[in-house]
């Protein structure tokens, strides 16, 4: 991780620490409320979707593969929209998506070693 | 709590990235962790109730699915309070908060009442793993919506009593960041616990 | 000017202004005075933990040892290990990072210099938590790791504490390392990029980042288990379905990154006194950055090899025991950065430096002893022996406690303007050395001989006795060499306080350009760095021989300032009563969650009024 740091480093330099003004300047771009109603909009879609899906008696792994899909789309849109990491500084992405990713991986490697993905 | 002076984004720093944010998406970050380690202890032990009721005997998707709906909405009202904030329309951006704050505040009361009816229907947190792993991963979560409420109701009072930093956005938005974290923890619980069916054992 | 006022009216605490006095140091968010409390806080429980290891060589001099009773020698050995890795080696690595990080990368403060506060705080509260315990019915007595079930079916409340002391030490450690991480990202001087920090930042950088992301796992655990035991819940209750291998998994999903947030500070310390008495550029700077962050990568993939003999299953064994035999080499690429730093250097073998090397070798017994722990087969041979006791000490003690007296004698000047009496500094290595190589070295044979650890005494005629003899011995040479450091540090009291060189080592890094002590802003002006060894290059330079020489006194000292009426108009955040006071909220919660709701009601309003009060007060004092 702190290798990317470096790089943070060097690219903040090159758009010039002298004026931390202009380097953030790019993420003061938030999306305008029409577009939040739209992805809130969206996300509304996807819930009644969600809700849907577990009355339609689509089953097993479908139901659970459908789901796990609404899920990834909604928590990404909340994500990058809401939380701005798509206008954003890329670097706020990264420190998030190590936690994400560590965390991720290491609770899946526990419910593995427990079988739980065996049956 | 930052200090005042690092609540403005434009201090000089390394990066030119403000430390109240970087040091916030560290934390949700860290947070990420948490919320996971909670939900692993639900999915491992999914199924391994030895004693009833179970998720099938007791979940009401219909009355979870409109909580889910108010935790989703109030992350709609928090960034509009955002988008207002940034235009420096006070008054909206009071009205917004309020709202996002009301609509926690749903989410929360609806929790305890869902408490409450699986208490009475004989789940307590002590019956079965079912109930130990989802009373102990909703109630930290709800902890976390409690916080957040009293950080939206702060930030009104400090927008009313004119406490607010001239960047009056900055402190929304970081507020904002924890807000929308809680939701998204929600989004998962809402599939991985309400959604994907535990069949019962037998 | 050291006095403090309370408005008579309105409610909330003025901003305390005192630099000197009592208060001072209650209030203060400097993070040099912050970093000494640190300091201090960390040595007394390195005495106490000390003591209690004593004890427990006492009880095990002899065979059917009748100095404790089993009860008293579960709560020692647990308390002992809680101590040492939570209450002594944390803080003390804390100490260090909160003075030096923002010297070295040239800065004012830490970024969030009340939070910083906090931080200290809250670790305070939850050692003095954790203390209490011994006064209201009995210490942790489930060892370190506090197994389930045997932890969350124990019928004393110590286990309890455990739980809610190490949370609220947990609280102040997520705190501080987002504050340092942050610090190191965002603080450093027009110049500095992370490629010129020191090595010892960088191990700070990273084990900022390896606190943040493993203490949310043990967070979690630690909740689980007070809810098993407080409230009745299933999570490791075997009876009710629960499996008690989860807590293995989650404490050592956090242990083992915190092996390495105790071991990291160490190897900083190692890589900035290497160079210094060796007269050279640490060799290999990218070799030795680059290993650290995989250390602490790695770091988070090696936690099943303490459960080789739980019963995972061959696939899993082997797999973490490859990870584990990996994890070696970054290790092994650090050790030999710093030989080749000392190869054909002009080397001092002055405290510091001898603490230095005698770490190094001692890390790597450490080192090569658990190198087999990667070896499954044996690993069953070894688990839960005295060979493990042996091995971790070699790592914890020989790397970290090592390092730690060595940045002591290296920094003590800087810190207090006072030389540690280099004799007695020589003296009390020696000691500590053999003290310490006869009290762990006869444990890798008890540890294979069969002997178990936590075991509160032993039966004669089982061949154990003549190498637990020695070990005890040992033990009271290690506490002698601790003595001889504490005599050093009165003895140097009593001298006078300034030295006549304020770069007495011939350093190389920027925290040795600031007066001794710095002053409270630091830098007078920023400094601004145009290479590695900052401070070794605005003293010396290549001639066309190719040989070093000094450049002329006065060129050397461009942000050294004398002090005399320096730092006027440089901002500094005013001291503030509310870290304190919300810090001291938590632990009435923890008491709380142990006995009563409104307890716990109290704590957290205790500890909300502190975080109003913060939020709210004024930036500077009025």
């Amino acid at each position: 991780m702190g290798q990317r740091l470096d790089e943070f480093h060097e690219e903040a330099g090159e758009r010039g620490i002298a004026d931390p003004r202009e380097a953030h300047a790019p993420h003061k771009q938030h999306p305008s409320a029409k577009e939040y109603i739209r992805i809130g909009i969206i996300l509304a879609f996807l819930t009644g979707f969600e809700v849907w899906l577990s009355y339609s008696g689509v089953r097993d792994g479908l139901l659970v593969g459908l789901l796990m899909l609404t899920m990834v789309t909604k928590f990404a849109l909340v994500v990058l929209w809401f939380m701005h990491l798509r206008f954003d500084d890329p670097r706020y992405s990264r420190f998030f998506l190590v936690g994400l990713a560590l965390a991720a991986c290491l609770y899946l490697i526990v419910l593995l070693l427990f079988g739980v993905f065996q049956d | 709590m930052a200090d005042a002076t690092t609540m403005s984004p434009d201090e000089h720093t390394t990066t030119g990235l403000p430390s109240t944010k970087l040091a916030m998406w560290l934390f949700l970050a860290s947070e990420t962790l948490l919320f996971g380690a909670l939900i692993t202890a639900y999915v491992l032990y999914r199924g391994a109730s030895e004693v009833g009721p179970y998720p099938a005997d007791i979940f009401d998707i219909a009355y979870t699915s409109v909580s889910s709906f108010v935790l989703l909405a109030s992350s709609l009202t928090m960034v509009l309070s955002l988008v207002a904030a940034e235009k420096r329309d006070y008054a909206r951006m009071r009205v917004w908060l309020l709202a996002t704050a009301f609509l926690g505040l749903s989410f929360v009361g609806g929790q305890v009442y869902e408490f409450t009816t699986f208490y009475h229907e004989g789940l307590a947190i002590t019956t079965n793993l079912f109930g130990t792993t989802f009373y102990v991963l909703t109630g930290f979560h709800g902890v976390h919506v409690t916080v957040g409420i009293l950080m939206l109701l702060s930030l009104v009072g400090m927008s009313w009593s004119g406490r607010m930093p001239e960047d009056v956005g900055f402190p929304v938005e970081m507020v904002g960041l924890y807000w929308h974290f809680v939701d998204i923890v929600w989004i998962v619980i809402f599939v991985v616990v309400y959604l994907i069916p535990t069949p019962n054992p037998g | 000017m050291a006095s403090v006022s309370l408005p008579g009216s309105g409610g909330w605490l003025r901003r305390p202004t005192a630099t000197t006095g009592a208060w001072s140091w209650l209030t203060t968010v400097d993070h040099k005075k912050i970093g000494i409390m640190y300091g201090v806080a960390g040595f007394l429980f390195f005495l106490i933990g000390g003591l209690e290891a004593l004890l427990i060589r006492a009880q095990l001099a002899g065979p059917d040892g009748t100095v404790l009773n089993a009860d008293q020698y579960n709560q020692l050995f647990t308390m002992h290990g809680v101590t040492m890795v939570f209450l002594f080696v944390m803080p003390m690595g804390a100490a260090f990072f909160n003075y030096l990080i923002p010297l070295m990368i040239g800065a004012r403060d830490v970024a969030f210099p009340r939070l910083n506060a906090f931080s200290f705080w809250a670790f305070s509260a939850g050692a003095l938590f954790l203390y209490s315990s011994w006064f209201l019915g009995g210490a942790p007595n489930g060892g370190w790791f506090g197994y389930a079930p045997n932890s969350t079916t124990d019928p004393t409340i110590g286990m309890s504490f455990y739980a809610l002391g190490l949370l609220i030490t947990g609280v102040a450690s997520t705190v501080g390392a987002v504050n340092l991480a942050v610090t190191v990202i965002n603080l450093r001087a027009p110049g500095m990029s992370l490629f010129r920090t020191p090595v010892f930042v960088w191990m700070g950088l990273v084990v900022q980042f390896l606190l943040i992301f493993s203490l949310p796992i043990i967070t979690v655990a630690l909740f689980q288990m007070l809810f098993d035991r407080r409230w009745d819940t299933a999570f490791f209750d075997p009876t009710r379905g629960g499996d008690p291998v989860l807590w293995q998994h989650m404490f050592w999903l956090f242990g083992h990154p915190e092996v390495y947030i105790l071991i990291l500070p160490a190897f900083g310390i190692f890589s900035e006194v290497l160079p210094v008495f060796s007269r050279k550029p640490l060799f290999g700077y990218q070799f030795v950055v680059f290993s650290g962050i995989a250390i602490g990568f790695i770091g988070f993939g090696v936690w099943a090899h303490h459960m080789f003999a739980v019963g995972l299953g061959p696939v899993a064994n082997t797999a973490f025991g490859v990870s584990t035999a990996i994890i070696a080499v970054p290790t092994g690429i650090k050790i030999f950065n710093w030989m080749g730093t000392m190869y054909g250097g002009d080397i001092r073998f002055r405290s510091a430096m001898l603490f230095t090397v005698g770490g190094v070798v001692m890390f790597v017994i450490g080192g090569l002893s658990g190198v087999t722990h990667a070896v499954v087969p044996s690993d069953y041979h070894q688990t839960d022996t005295y060979y493990i006791v042996a091995h971790f000490h070699y790592v914890i003690f020989g790397g970290g406690v090592f390092a730690f007296f060595s940045g002591l004698f290296y920094w003590w000047p800087k810190v207090f303007a006072r030389m540690l009496n280099e004799r007695l500094g020589i003296i009390q290595f020696w000691v500590m050395a053999i003290g310490f190589n006869i009290t762990f070295g006869p444990m890798h044979i008890l540890g294979l001989q069969g002997m178990i650890r936590r075991e509160y005494t032993y039966p004669e005629g089982l061949g154990l006795t003549f190498w637990n003899q020695i070990a005890t011995l040992g033990s009271l040479l290690i506490a002698l060499s601790v003595l001889i450091f504490i005599v050093n540090v009165i003895w140097t009291r009593r001298t006078p306080k300034g030295l006549e060189n304020e770069d007495p080592w011939d350093a190389r890094t920027l925290e040795w350009t600031t007066s001794c002590p710095p002053p409270a802003y630091n830098f007078e002006e920023t400094p601004v760095v145009s290479s590695l060894d900052e401070f070794w290059h605005r003293k010396y330079a290549v001639d066309k021989e190719g040989r070093t020489i000094r450049v002329p006194a006065g060129a050397a000292s461009a942000s050294h300032d004398d002090g005399h009426g320096a730092g006027h108009g440089i901002h500094l955040p005013s001291p503030s009563f509310w870290p304190l006071i919300a810090a001291i909220g938590l632990p009435i919660i923890a008491y709380g969650a142990l006995w009563s709701w409104p307890l716990l009601a109290a704590g957290a309003l205790v500890t909300l009024i502190g975080v109003y009060g913060w939020a709210l007060e004024p930036s500077v004092a009025e």
